[in-house]
């Protein structure tokens, strides 16, 4: 992406394969800080490991991720995980309560989160506080989803990477999750980095965007390019004819 | 009792042949190989025992637990190919269990520095050891494939590798500890052991077989906790690389 502001984030010609599976291909590009960016493409573009990637969950085959100047293999792998936080679609929960769920980041490092920091979570992400004590067997899936980004939210990432979060939810909750995502963006900067198949959602709540094929970048920008669009691919994703 | 009447015995065998041909059970051919195997290896293992008991040599009696440890390792690794280095670590926590168990029995003075002794419960010892490394492995290494995404979850919220397999390294020690435990709560309730049998039917005071029977259940029992919690210590860092990343699991062979 070419744009004046600073980056946070800076991808050079990093690939990943699994086996012979090549899933990121040689993608060079930046995320700039204190910005929401939208990462779109098809099933199978590369958007989760991408992910995985800046998490530091896997490294790649050939290429440089830098995150704030520094090469991300320099970072205590602990300290960058906090600071650059992850929210799976799969909204994966420990077995337990809601409060144990979003205790957990605070846990691993040996300290405790205050009931009323974990009530405000929950009201942050529109659950009430009535859910701090339920069983996370009991909540439907859009409820596990909150909780999920309430979670990440704990560590106080600086880069906040979002993974299709808003896809289970229903219309309310769905605008109830962006306005908190832009308030947080807005309140304390933090860069969000945010996957979504929804293009409106995209143009909306999206200061940039990348749009991902194949393992590929294909095209970044402003998020108007999802209006104008360059790339025939693109064209052809954005009219919904590539899925 | 006199080989005759061993011949004898081989009727226990015929039964389930009969039976599973019969039934169409398929188990004829390894009832017949498991039968051969358990008349040549015991009676291997007989002559051979004579053989050191006689000669009274330390280093006979060290071969042949070098050879049980190579045995039982040979046996268990096949659960643990996911596991790199799984034969050393299975070798270590073999040789940890021996030199652990037979340290406190001739230290204490429980027992005499004698082949006689030292034979039959290393045996014991590295047989059941190697039972519960199979139980352990099995155990976790299903564990860990089911629970890799909560496993991921810990990570991505930095959280370190221990903390991230904590819960899948707990229940399998947990898991695989129980049927010791367990078995030892109704012993001599539903089975007479092995051991104590043997004695009494040998002709040995009944309440010395017991007295010798309790010192092996405890043994065991230490040996049960012991192998599971070396092994699982041993073996979880190399699920992670020194990235803090889980290593992809390879498949079972």
């Amino acid at each position: 992406m070419t744009t004046a502001e600073q980056p946070i984030i800076q991808l050079k010609n990093v690939t990943f394969s699994d086996g012979d599976l090549t899933i990121i291909n040689d993608i060079t590009g930046s995320f700039p800080e204190g910005r929401i960016t939208t990462l779109v493409g098809p099933s199978g573009a590369g958007k989760t490991t991408l992910f995985r990637l800046l998490n530091r969950l896997i490294s790649p085959d050939t290429g440089e991720i830098v995150i704030k100047g520094k090469r991300i293999e320099e970072y205590n792998p602990i300290e960058l995980r906090r600071k650059v936080g992850l929210a799976l679609q799969s909204a994966t929960m420990i077995n337990g309560t809601v409060f144990k769920n979003l205790s957990l980041p605070l846990t691993l490092q040996g300290e405790e989160l205050p009931e009323e920091e974990a009530n405000e979570l929950l009201e942050d992400v529109a659950l009430g506080k009535d859910f701090l004590h339920r069983n996370i067997k009991d909540l439907s899936g859009g409820q596990k989803q909150k909780v999920s980004i309430a979670r990440t939210l704990v560590n106080k990432p600086k880069v906040l990477l979002l993974d299709e979060i808003t896809s289970s939810l229903d219309r309310v909750s769905q605008q109830d999750i962006e306005e908190l995502i832009q308030k947080i963006n807005q309140k304390y900067g933090t860069t969000i980095i945010w996957i979504t198949h929804n293009l409106e959602q995209a143009l909306s709540i999206g200061d940039y965007t990348w749009v991902m094929m194949a393992g590929e970048l294909i095209e970044s920008g402003e998020s108007n390019l999802l209006n104008e669009p360059k790339d025939e691919r693109v064209k052809r994703f954005v009219r919904g004819d590539m899925e | 009792m006199s080989y005759l009447t061993l011949a004898l015995s081989l009727v226990f065998v015929l039964i389930p042949i009969i039976l599973s041909k019969t039934l169409n059970l398929g188990l004829e051919k390894d009832t017949v190989i498991a039968t051969v195997r358990s008349i040549i290896q015991l009676l291997v293992v007989g002559y051979v025992l004579q053989f050191v008991f006689d000669a009274e040599n330390f280093i006979y009696i060290i071969l042949m637990v070098i050879l049980m440890i190579f045995a039982a390792t040979q046996n268990a690794r096949k659960k643990g190919v996911s596991i790199k280095g799984i034969t050393w670590k299975l070798i270590t926590t073999y040789i940890v269990v021996e030199v652990l168990t037979q340290g406190i029995l001739l230290g204490f003075g429980i027992t005499p520095a004698t082949a006689q002794y030292i034979i039959p419960i290393s045996g014991m010892m590295i047989g059941n050891s190697m039972v519960l490394s199979i139980l352990f492995l099995n155990r976790f290494t299903a564990e860990v494939e089911s629970n890799q995404d909560k496993t991921e979850l810990i990570l991505s919220l930095g959280g370190t590798p221990k903390q991230a397999i904590h819960k899948q390294l707990i229940t399998s020690i947990q898991a695989s500890t129980i049927p010791t435990i367990e078995s030892q709560k109704t012993i001599g309730l539903v089975q007479l052991p092995g051991m104590m049998s043997g004695q009494i039917i040998a002709g040995a005071d009944p309440v010395q077989a017991v007295q010798f029977q309790l010192l092996i259940l405890f043994l065991l029992l230490t040996a049960a906790v012991v192998t599971s919690v070396l092994l699982g210590f041993l073996s979880y860092p190399t699920l992670f690389n020194d990235k803090m990343q889980m290593v992809k699991i390879v498949e079972d062979e």
